[in-house]
């Protein structure tokens, strides 16, 4: 069986956002792989570990840069990559277009993916990928078994947890309590060298959102300090959360 | 003259730094503070691989080169300066001897399990009235029919009862042979007539073990003689040359660690009404840890470099040590300083990296010792 794992390159999320020119700066920062997507990258390892299934492809549609994530995911243990070369602009649904045709032409059993990137937090991709080829969808899994062509995962529901099963093929993306991702060993990183890459091109798809602005969150406002005795800070506390910070009270 | 990282050394990087701050980090204060050495530390850093970084693939090595096992100490020593010398000791003081002046059945036998981690090493050459003077060794060995017969002590020795391989030092011939009275081998744990001494208590560096270890009577074959009868200062030198390499890389990850510290603690406390890292006697100070910072890693990737290539690396290697180290005693006492009397304290990390930071120059040959090897080149050429 052949795993198909989808993997973005985001910024480190330590890094510090900086605008520049209305856009986000890239200069100096620190390039991973999505942290979400690094889970699916080692379930998938796992299963093929457990010979459940026996190659693993990764795929990442992207700028050239997008290679260091291909690649940290062969240093984990994947076999095989695909650098989709696609403009860093393109929206979710242009990035899910150009995904699920190479996923087509692979023909995959299973494709894996996070559940959401931790740059842009839109959630969408693995879903829409989904859509487009007419495959069933499990999200923010915890946990994945395949057996007799079907495969059944816990994912998270309000609550609770949700135990879904669907045939294969189908479309999986993780929440990052699935597993622990290995760090690449040193002789995975040399293994690394010697597996297959090849690069595409993504199909043509026009973006239907326009990113209209960039903003960083308000600076947090610094708190206030009331060094009175307890009678005294009690009412000037009320009166601030009151008439300043103008708080809703519900009786 | 490039000045950048290829992919593989971009991903190791990455890796070590993440499984440091992971793996390592969270019992570091402990192992500190109760003072003992881990076995899993030097466990989980071979199950990562970080044992074989320079020998050969057939070596059971990754065959990543020198530069990539200076990047992995560092990012060690960034975190946890005790794993970053339990890893150093090892591979620089143990495996090295084995992969320059072994033989093949040597290599298979030793190098190959120390190069995997399977098998833990360690290097022998002080001794209670021979340091810096490492011609003044007592040491004996002496050759009866298929065996050396070993007698003397050895003191300070780093993985001491821990490591299962130890790569000792000792007299073979007599005064007027010089530095050719002496020949090194390979002794395994639990050869009759080996046993361990006292444990050193540390002012830092209190992660890793240390110990005395004592030969009376002890029978090492003659297939363990490494290298040639008369060889031995010189694989002894040879190897400190190339540990030196090792230590400064982790004098630099010492040092970026206590900086690291130090600007984020600049940036948060608050005195005269704003954060000390906008007072100019702070940011200059901060400013003056980075360059120095930056100089020691050049020196130190350098040597790797050289060492890497096959081109000379001893002078290299000294100037890396004795800049990395003295540049990790001046930037964690810096990063004390910024922390104020809270520095002092054990609430915040630049207390132990001070402690920490001390020894890098003294061991592997002390700053004076590196001065002279470096003034020697200079002016007796
Ligand atoms: C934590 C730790 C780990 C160690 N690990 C190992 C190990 O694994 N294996 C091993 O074999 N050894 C090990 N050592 C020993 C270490 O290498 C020696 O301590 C070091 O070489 C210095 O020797 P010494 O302590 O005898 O000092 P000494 O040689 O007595 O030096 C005392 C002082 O005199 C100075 N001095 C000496 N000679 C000269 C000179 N010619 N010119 C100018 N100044 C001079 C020195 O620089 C120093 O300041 C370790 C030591 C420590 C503390
Ligand atoms: C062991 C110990 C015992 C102590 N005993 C006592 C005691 O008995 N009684 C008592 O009252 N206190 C005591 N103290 C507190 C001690 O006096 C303070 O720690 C010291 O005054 C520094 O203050 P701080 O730690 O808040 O550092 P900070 O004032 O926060 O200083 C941090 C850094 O910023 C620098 N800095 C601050 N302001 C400026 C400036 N304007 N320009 C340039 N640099 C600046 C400092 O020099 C320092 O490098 C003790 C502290 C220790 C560690």
């Amino acid at each position: 069986m052949k795993v198909l794992v989808c993997v973005k390159q985001t910024f480190d999320t330590e890094a510090k956002i900086e605008l520049k020119d209305g856009k986000i700066a890239e200069a100096g920062i620190n390039l991973i792989i999505n942290p979400y997507d690094e889970v699916a990258v080692e379930g998938a390892i796992q299963l093929k570990e457990k010979n459940v299934v026996n190659e693993v492809v990764v795929i990442s549609a992207g700028a050239d840069k997008a290679m260091d994530a291909i690649r940290t995911a062969l240093a984990m243990g994947a076999d095989r990559g695909i650098l989709i070369k696609q403009d860093t602009a393109a929206d979710e649904y242009a990035r899910a277009v150009a995904l699920a045709a190479v996923i087509k032409e692979e023909n995959p059993e299973l494709v894996l993916a996070g559940h959401v990137a931790a740059d842009d937090g839109s959630s969408q991709v693995p879903t829409r990928i989904a859509e487009i080829l007419g495959y069933p969808h499990i999200n923010v899994i915890t946990s994945l078994e395949i057996a007799d062509g079907k495969v059944t995962c816990s994912s998270e529901a309000d609550g609770g947890t949700q135990v879904t099963e669907v045939s294969l093929p189908a479309v999986i993306s993780s929440q990052v309590s699935w597993n622990e991702p290995r760090y690449p060993s040193m002789k995975g990183i040399m293994q690394a060298k010697k597996k297959p890459v090849s690069t595409v091109d993504a199909v043509a798809a026009d973006n239907k959102i326009k990113i209209v602005e960039y903003a960083l969150p308000a600076a947090k406002q610094a708190g206030i300090k009331i060094e009175e005795d307890p009678d005294v800070a009690a009412a000037k506390l009320a009166d601030w959360i009151m008439n300043t910070a103008k708080a809703e009270i519900k009786k | 003259m490039e000045f950048s990282y290829s992919s593989d050394q971009e991903i190791l990087r990455q890796s070590v730094r993440d499984f440091a701050e992971n793996v390592l980090g969270p019992g570091v204060v402990d192992r500190d503070e109760k003072e003992y050495y881990d076995p899993f530390t030097f466990k989980a850093m071979a199950d990562l691989g970080l044992m074989g970084i320079p020998f050969e693939e057939k070596w059971g090595g990754a065959e990543m080169g020198m530069l990539a096992y200076v990047m992995a100490i560092e990012e060690i020593a960034r975190i946890d300066p005790s794993a970053a010398d339990t890893l150093s000791a090892h591979v620089s003081l143990a495996a090295f001897p084995v992969r320059m002046f072994g033989n093949d059945e040597q290599k298979e036998k030793y190098l190959i399990p120390m190069a995997t981690g399977e098998k833990h090493g360690a290097f022998a050459l002080t001794e209670p009235g021979a340091g810096s003077d490492a011609l003044g060794m007592t040491t004996k060995a002496e050759r009866n029919g298929s065996h050396y017969v070993l007698n003397g002590r050895k003191i300070f020795i780093t993985n001491g009862a821990a490591a299962d391989i130890y790569i000792v030092f000792a007299r073979t011939g007599s005064k007027e042979e010089g530095s050719k009275a002496f020949s090194a081998f390979i002794v395994e744990k639990g050869t009759p007539g080996f046993t361990f001494g006292k444990y050193e208590r540390k002012m830092g560096l209190r992660g890793t073990q240390n110990c005395d270890l004592i030969f009376e009577d002890c029978h090492v074959p003659a297939e363990n003689l490494l290298g040639e009868v008369g060889q031995g200062f010189k694989i002894a030198m040879q190897t400190l040359d190339g540990g030196r390499i090792g230590i400064a890389a982790q004098a630099v990850g010492i040092a970026q660690g206590a900086m690291e510290k130090a600007i984020e603690y600049a940036k948060t406390r608050v005195q005269f009404g704003k954060p000390i890292a906008k007072l100019q006697a702070i940011a200059f100070k901060l400013a003056d840890m980075a360059m120095e910072i930056d100089a020691a890693r050049l020196l130190t990737y350098r040597a790797a470099y050289n060492k890497n290539q096959g081109l000379p690396y001893s002078i290299e290697a000294a100037m890396a040590k004795l800049k990395a180290s003295e540049t990790a005693m001046a930037v964690t006492n810096q990063a004390v300083q910024i922390h104020g009397g809270y520095g002092y304290t054990r609430e915040y990390p630049v207390e132990r990296m001070m402690r920490d930071a001390k020894i890098t120059e003294l061991y592997e040959g002390t700053s004076e010792i590196q001065r002279v090897v470096i003034s020697n080149s200079i002016i007796n050429r």
